[in-house]
């Protein structure tokens, strides 16, 4: 159960980290892109967000890899078998830049315009302003909403479960199978979650108090 | 020795004609006031000096070096290079009139910014002379602390030492003091009048009239998108010609 937790924090990371930088590109996108980038990334983010990330696990994840060992056929290329944790993390990955993208999205509509615009008038360049003024400056607006984020990829990685990959809901219910002594085994996987989740907090908090060091109300 | 110039710049908004040809020379050590009521074009064409706007027309040359334009491809022009923009730009120093420092940072990493990541000063002399212009405005004392937890004075004064510490051409001020509480405008006069007075190059765009008339050594009055008169200020305020600049100054008393 300890290597499930393991791997199940493993992907909720890799999958967290994946959103991230999906939801800063979207962002980025939506906000300073061409309408057609605009259009697929609003295509993206409701398809993601309005199917239920069940059924979008199962979509990405067999058709995924489906379509990958296609090409790979088609080129004369071996097929190959997917890591069960690299395949969670760009499933859940892709599930989580729909929400980041609109987290960062608002936070970056936060930030005051003057701020950006005294960056260009220094002289800045738009990748510059982004990384010296942009995202420090919107980080308050977004950590609450981020940690949701990684709240929620923690306990999604149970979703994995059903492709049989071996993280903590599904190692558990292999031990509760072995042992029958399914309440024992659950109860100790909900205090897992429940764990992983108050630690995540107390550092959020810790975060969020440190990005929001230049607000005058917190 | 010319610092600023700008020949007949114009500017659209769509259908909207702000600019029509507005010109003006800041030599070394001119102060110029841009006065005229709300939509005669004033901070828009201040605004236009560093291309915050992009002109539609018009040329503007920064100590002989004129700004490339080239069409934007939506009916106006756009800088043609963006190196050569920013490279001006970093030596053309705006102050706001709503401050735009950096919530993020401490005055100091506000005033430090630019110079270390902009035009690459070591960070260790970028942090000397910050602290030695954060005195100057008087807030070495503030220097850790962030711009929210300032007063309105405090800020814009903190925002002069970001601009000075580009050692910038020529310094553009964007009303000033439009937004501070007017127990705070004096703090902040008091501050922009040493730097004319030790010879800086400013453009300011201002509605205090004393103390355009006090600093400036040229005046020009805009409406409706042109300089509807210009001259040394005791000439400006004392003996206005236009009929339309005599009601505006009659207006502030």
């Amino acid at each position: 159960m300890l290597v499930g937790l393991a791997r199940s924090l493993t992907i909720a990371l890799g999958a967290f980290g994946l959103g991230l930088v999906i939801g800063v590109a979207g962002a980025l996108g939506k906000l300073s892109g061409g309408a057609v980038m605009r259009q697929a990334l609003d295509l993206y983010t409701t398809i993601v967000r309005s199917v239920p990330e069940l059924v979008l696990i199962l979509i990405v994840y067999f058709a995924g890899a489906d379509l990958i060992n296609g090409i790979l056929t088609a080129l004369g290329q071996a097929k190959i078998d997917f890591n069960g944790a690299i395949a969670g993390i760009v499933v859940l990955g892709v599930v989580q830049g729909a929400y980041s993208t609109e987290v960062i999205r608002g936070a970056i509509l936060s930030v005051p315009r003057g701020q950006i615009e005294a960056a260009q008038a220094y002289g800045m360049s738009s990748w510059l302003t982004l990384r010296r003024i942009t995202l420090p400056a919107m980080l308050p607006f977004a950590l609450p909403g981020l940690s949701n984020l990684w709240l929620i990829a923690m306990k999604d990685t149970a979703l994995l479960a059903v492709l049989g990959f071996g993280e903590l809901t599904q190692a558990t219910r292999q031990a509760a199978g072995t042992t029958k002594a399914y309440f024992t085994f659950f109860f100790a996987a909900g205090c897992m979650y429940l764990l992983a989740t108050m630690i995540s907090n107390l550092l959020s908090r810790r975060l969020e108090a440190r990005a929001s060091r230049g607000m005058a109300h917190v | 020795m010319e610092m600023l110039h700008a020949d007949g710049i114009r500017k659209t908004f769509g259908n909207l004609e702000v600019l029509r040809g507005v010109s003006l020379t800041a030599n070394k050590g001119d102060v110029i006031s841009l006065i005229g009521g709300s939509g005669s074009g004033k901070s828009t064409f201040l605004r236009c000096l560093n291309c915050l706007e992009h002109p539609t027309g018009g040329e503007i040359r920064v100590q002989g070096e004129a700004i490339a334009f080239k069409p934007d491809g939506h009916g106006n022009r756009e800088p043609a290079s963006k190196a050569q923009m920013r490279r001006i730009r970093a030596r053309l120093a705006m102050v706001f009139q709503s401050f735009n420092l950096w919530s993020h940072m401490t005055l100091l990493e506000n005033v430090i910014e630019a110079p270390v990541h902009v035009l690459g000063v070591d960070r260790k002399q970028a942090i000397d002379e910050g602290l030695r212009l954060l005195e100057r405005v008087g807030l070495y004392d503030k220097r850790d602390v962030y711009p929210a937890f300032l007063s309105g004075g405090q800020q814009q004064r903190g925002a002069i030492a970001r601009a000075l510490a580009v050692q910038p051409l020529a310094m553009l001020f964007d009303e000033p003091t439009s937004a501070l509480d007017p127990e705070l405008v004096g703090e902040v006069l008091k501050v922009i009048r040493a730097l004319a007075e030790e010879g800086r190059t400013m453009i300011l765009v201002t509605h205090e009239m004393s103390f355009a008339r006090d600093v400036s050594n040229q005046v020009l009055f805009l409406h409706g998108g042109l300089v509807e008169e210009t001259g040394a200020p005791a000439e400006v305020f004392g003996n206005p010609k236009s009929e339309r600049l005599a009601r505006f100054l009659g207006s502030f008393h």
